[in-house]
């Protein structure tokens, strides 16, 4: 097992109270699998992967519990250095916006380089034959020139791509990318994520895609986590997920998008009411002030996540 | 195209706007142009929707604004009830403004953070003087609240006070304000949370059914689009590269361009996607200010012929019907 | 409608309106510096509001047998050349001063700000001209300047607070026209073009109050510097006349007298710091406060939580 994590919890200190941002979460991740985490603005899918890589700012945020198990290491009790050594090498994060995630002051090359002569040492010259190699990889043309440009010569889309080189340079064992064609048009986000989901397949490198695209999440995960307010509400391998989802939120969250595929409705099911606010949330199910099928219980006693079917988990009390 | 249909409320022609891109600043030379539209013609009829889709870039948001006159076009015509509107002037376009709306993409951005929504709401009541006495006014503004689903007691609150989904029933409320007969959802729905998003669309149609509302819905995303629109019109650097009914879209799409997008486009299903082919299209988007010559998706078309990169496609109808595409290769 | 349930969604328990002018103050009142700055400034104020019950003794009256004397027990700062008690004349001044320093601040900011809204909103050609013009009065030299209003309108209070004003309307001209071209790309503004608004409206209601920051932090350390260079003016002799008394009249007088009564120098001199500190240290905190980035961290997030007092400035 590649990763394994335990009753993450990461907590941020506010004025008006703790704000739980990701409360107690647990998953497992084989080498080589696409993991999805879904979820909409506000569930803690971004928080969940930044403290995968102890990137949370503390203070105000604080990773409370739990035990991110690594390669069979708890990252948790690493220190800097050690934690440092893994980021970018063993695992690596691509983040949302292609516009600012790279440095405008710095070449391209330098920037991919950069974690090659870090993590594996090489020198300059080595570096800069692997950067070409990694360019060539991510079908960005005339690699040799690039080396030398600077990101806001890039459209977003090759931004992104040269994102990408980075997160695989070292060759991690895990990647994750969080929300990685949100900026991007709909042509160039199908032939990034082709390319990525190939290159992991090639590498046998795992993948863990934040999202709030259920389309995406077809496409391209193994298994899928659905988040809402913190928690996890559904985890379940995708197809079983899409055949049969058991939380209300899912079931919600699926009739509420429009689909190429289906025959035009009437009118579409929208979840009523508004997401939470994570400094206040409702007692009890968080999810029960917008749920269809609410119970009396739901108001009083939260759930925990419970295998409701073959590998298929969901936190509600229907199931009970 | 140039069928009189007399149930039209909006009608474009030949639309073009172009900015022309400076060097200097004493003696400025001109570069070019970036051609943000580039010949762009279409009907929208009362209570009809028609849906705009493209990518970055491809000039649906230009369209938008200069059919409102917000800009004007370089060249083109823009009628208005059969009437041309093009290119008029400050007052005349004030006028206008009861008449068309827009609801922007940005929640946040829209709406002015100093005033409260009762302000904002009720700013153009004020500017057409639509209301007599502050009791009326304050009515007015109520239901207008009302009707978009929020609790008039709220009127008094700041933007930053509510959510991106109630902000943009803010703005949609504005948009009612003035009892406009079109509006232009410039992405109104791209912003928002996806359970949220279902919402608006619901509210946009339930407005529109109840005030016959004919809708130009501006957006990237086809699955929204083809959800709430009669007809649509698929843009690329500013052209029309395809227009048909929804159903006729879909079912069979007739340009290149048109099935990438849809190819791209994933569907929530998996079974599907694993049997579906992606990405049919590569390479990046030509820049607005160097556009490809001939037909301007030839750079990344799979089906290109010698004629494409020298002559450009015009839009043709097929099959007698509604269905329009720009394409040389298509029969 | 089911949309209507739902919809009310800002629970009634939750604390009511709040505009952004709470947020600044309470922002405002964690600046120790600002509040240092406001007990000082409120003291000045008290001691100009109530002078008359303040002072110990009559500013203007003379006594001749007791001129030039230090500290003593009936005049607390001394007395100075014609024997009027110094304290009783510092505190009056401050009534001249505070009041030159403000109505010089007021005219100029809204000379400046008016044109700066005009330059800023239309651009162009207007712009342009209006720019040159502002520049052509910041070079003014402010010595000569003065030096002329004086000798056309004779010393005194008019004069001073005209030629502040007009030394002093270029800054805020400057600064609102930057904002204002910087507010009018914004989306809600280009919504209320389309919507029908005039030009007026768009100036007044939704340029006007979105660059009212700056504005009213400007004018805060302007009213510092006024407050000195009205004590420039009035230390070279052109400023209010004899018997009334100002912090800068009255340092011109005790210029002459610094080796036998330094005290006469002081106390003025004092206040005019206290003054100058109190504002600028009131602009210091305003200016955070008034932050939209700071205000944005204690505020409202991305597209999701709107409550009064949400923090989730830092959860996605």
């Amino acid at each position: 097992m590649l990763l394994q994590v335990r009753n993450l919890s990461t907590y941020f200190l506010a004025d008006n109270g703790v704000v739980k941002a990701v409360d107690d979460i647990s998953y497992d991740l084989e080498e080589g699998e696409t993991l999805s985490i879904v979820g909409e603005s506000g569930c803690g899918k971004t928080v969940s992967a930044l403290s995968l890589l102890r990137l949370i700012p503390d203070p105000p945020g604080k990773i409370v519990n739990g035990k991110i198990i690594f390669e069979g290491r708890d990252l948790l009790t690493l220190s800097e250095d050690e934690i440092c050594d893994i980021r970018g090498n063993r695992m690596a994060m691509i983040f949302q916006e292609p516009m600012t995630s790279l440095n405008p002051v710095l070449t391209i090359g330098h920037q991919v380089m950069e974690p090659l002569m870090l993590h594996k040492g090489m020198n300059r010259k080595e570096a800069l034959k692997e950067c070409i190699e990694l360019l060539k990889g991510m079908q960005i043309p005339d690699a040799r020139t690039m080396v030398g440009a600077y990101p806001h010569q890039f459209s977003g889309g090759m931004r992104q791509r040269v994102m990408v080189s980075m997160g695989l340079s070292c060759n991690p064992r895990l990647i994750i990318a969080d929300e990685p064609t949100t900026a991007l048009d709909v042509t160039i986000q199908a032939e990034l994520l082709d390319l990525m989901k190939k290159l992991t397949r090639d590498h046998f490198t795992a993948l863990i895609i934040i999202t709030h695209n259920l389309g995406i999440v077809a496409r391209y995960a193994d298994k899928v986590i659905v988040m809402y307010a913190g928690r996890i509400v559904e985890k379940a391998l995708t197809r079983e997920l899409y055949r049969s989802p058991l939380h209300p939120y899912t079931i919600g969250l699926m009739e509420s998008v429009p689909r190429l595929d289906q025959d035009i409705k009437q009118k579409l099911r929208p979840i009523e009411g508004q997401p939470p606010d994570l400094a206040y949330l409702p007692s009890g199910c968080s999810f029960h002030p917008r749920c269809r099928r609410a119970m009396e219980r739901c108001r009083r006693e939260s759930p925990t996540l419970r295998e409701v079917s073959d590998n298929h988990e969901a936190a509600c009390w229907i199931y009970e | 195209m140039n069928n009189v249909n007399t149930n039209a409320l909006i009608q474009v022609r030949e639309l073009t706007k172009f900015f022309p891109i400076y060097r200097g600043a004493i003696f400025r030379r001109k570069l070019g142009d970036l051609r943000a539209l580039d010949g762009v013609s279409f009907d929208i009829s009362r209570g009809e929707t028609l849906g705009l889709v493209g990518e970055s870039g491809c000039g649906k948001t230009t369209t938008g604004r200069t059919i409102l006159q917000l800009e004007h076009p370089t060249s083109g015509k823009v009628f208005f009830e059969g009437r041309d509107i093009t290119g008029i002037g400050k007052y005349e376009a004030r006028r206008l403004r009861k008449h068309m709306q827009i609801i922007y993409q940005d929640p946040f951005g829209s709406l002015n953070p100093r005033m409260t929504v009762r302000d904002i709401v009720g700013e153009p009541l004020l500017i057409h003087e639509l209301t007599k006495g502050r009791g009326e006014y304050r009515d007015r503004i109520d239901s207008l609240l009302k009707m978009v689903g929020l609790n008039p007691a709220m009127a008094a609150r700041y933007p930053h006070e509510f959510s991106g989904g109630e902000r943009q029933r803010i703005g949609i409320a504005r948009a009612l304000a003035v009892n406009p007969g079109f509006i232009i959802c410039d992405e109104p729905v791209s912003a928002l949370d996806v359970s949220i998003q279902a919402q608006i669309i619901n509210l946009l149609e339930e407005i529109q059914e109840k005030f016959g509302l004919a809708y130009l819905f501006i957006a990237h995303d086809l699955a929204v689009v083809r959800h709430i629109s009669n007809r649509i019109a698929v843009m690329y650097l500013g052209e029309i590269v395809e227009i048909a009914d929804r159903k006729d879209l879909y079912r069979e799409p007739m340009h290149p361009y048109t099935k990438a997008l849809l190819a791209a486009i994933p569907i929530p299903d998996p079974e599907m996607e694993y049997s579906r082919e992606h990405s049919m299209i590569k390479g990046e988007v030509p820049s607005l200010f160097d556009t490809p010559p001939g037909c301007k998706f030839h750079t990344r078309c799979p089906i290109m012929q010698k004629i494409c990169r020298e002559s450009r496609p015009v839009l043709k109808n097929m099959h007698g019907n509604e269905h329009m595409v720009a394409c040389h290769l298509v029969i | 409608m089911n949309a209507h349930r739902h919809s009310y969604t800002i629970d009634a328990s939750l604390p009511g309106p709040r505009s952004n002018a709470w947020t600044a103050f309470f922002t405002l009142m964690k600046h120790k510096v600002a509040l240092a700055g406001l007990v000082i400034l409120l003291g000045l104020l008290f001691m100009a509001v109530f002078a008359p019950v303040l002072a110990p003794s009559d500013p203007n009256e003379q006594d001749l047998y007791h001129v030039l004397e230090g500290p003593s027990l009936k005049h607390l700062l001394g007395t100075d050349d014609v024997g009027r008690d110094l304290l009783s004349r510092v505190i009056f001044g401050s009534r001249a001063t505070l009041l030159m320093g403000a109505l010089s601040t007021f005219f100029s900011a809204v000379i400046g700000v008016l044109i700066g809204l005009v330059a800023g909103y239309k651009g162009g050609i207007v712009d342009m001209v209006v720019m040159r013009i502002t520049d052509t009065f910041m070079c003014v030299p402010a010595l000569v300047l003065m030096l002329v209003i004086v000798s056309a309108l004779g010393p005194g209070m008019q004069s001073i607070v005209l030629s502040i004003t007009i030394l002093s309307w270029t800054w805020f001209a400057r600064i609102v026209r930057g904002q204002v071209m910087l507010v009018r790309e914004l989306p809600y503004v280009e919504a209320a073009n389309a919507l029908g608004a005039s030009g007026f409206r768009i100036m007044f209601k939704h340029l006007l109050p979105n660059v009212m920051a700056p504005i009213i932090v400007t004018a805060t350390i302007a009213l510092g510097g006024n407050i000195m260079l009205e004590s420039a003016v009035s230390f070279l002799g052109l400023g209010v006349q004899q018997p009334t008394s100002s912090w800068g009249n009255e340092l011109r007088i005790g210029y002459s007298y610094l080796e036998v009564v330094p005290l006469f120098s002081l106390a003025p001199g004092l206040m005019i710091t206290l003054a100058v500190l109190a504002f600028n240290f009131i602009g210091d905190g305003l200016r955070d406060a008034l932050d939209p980035r700071l205000r944005s961290s204690l505020g409202i997030r991305g597209n999701g939580y709107g409550r009064a007092g949400g923090t989730n400035a830092v959860v996605k």
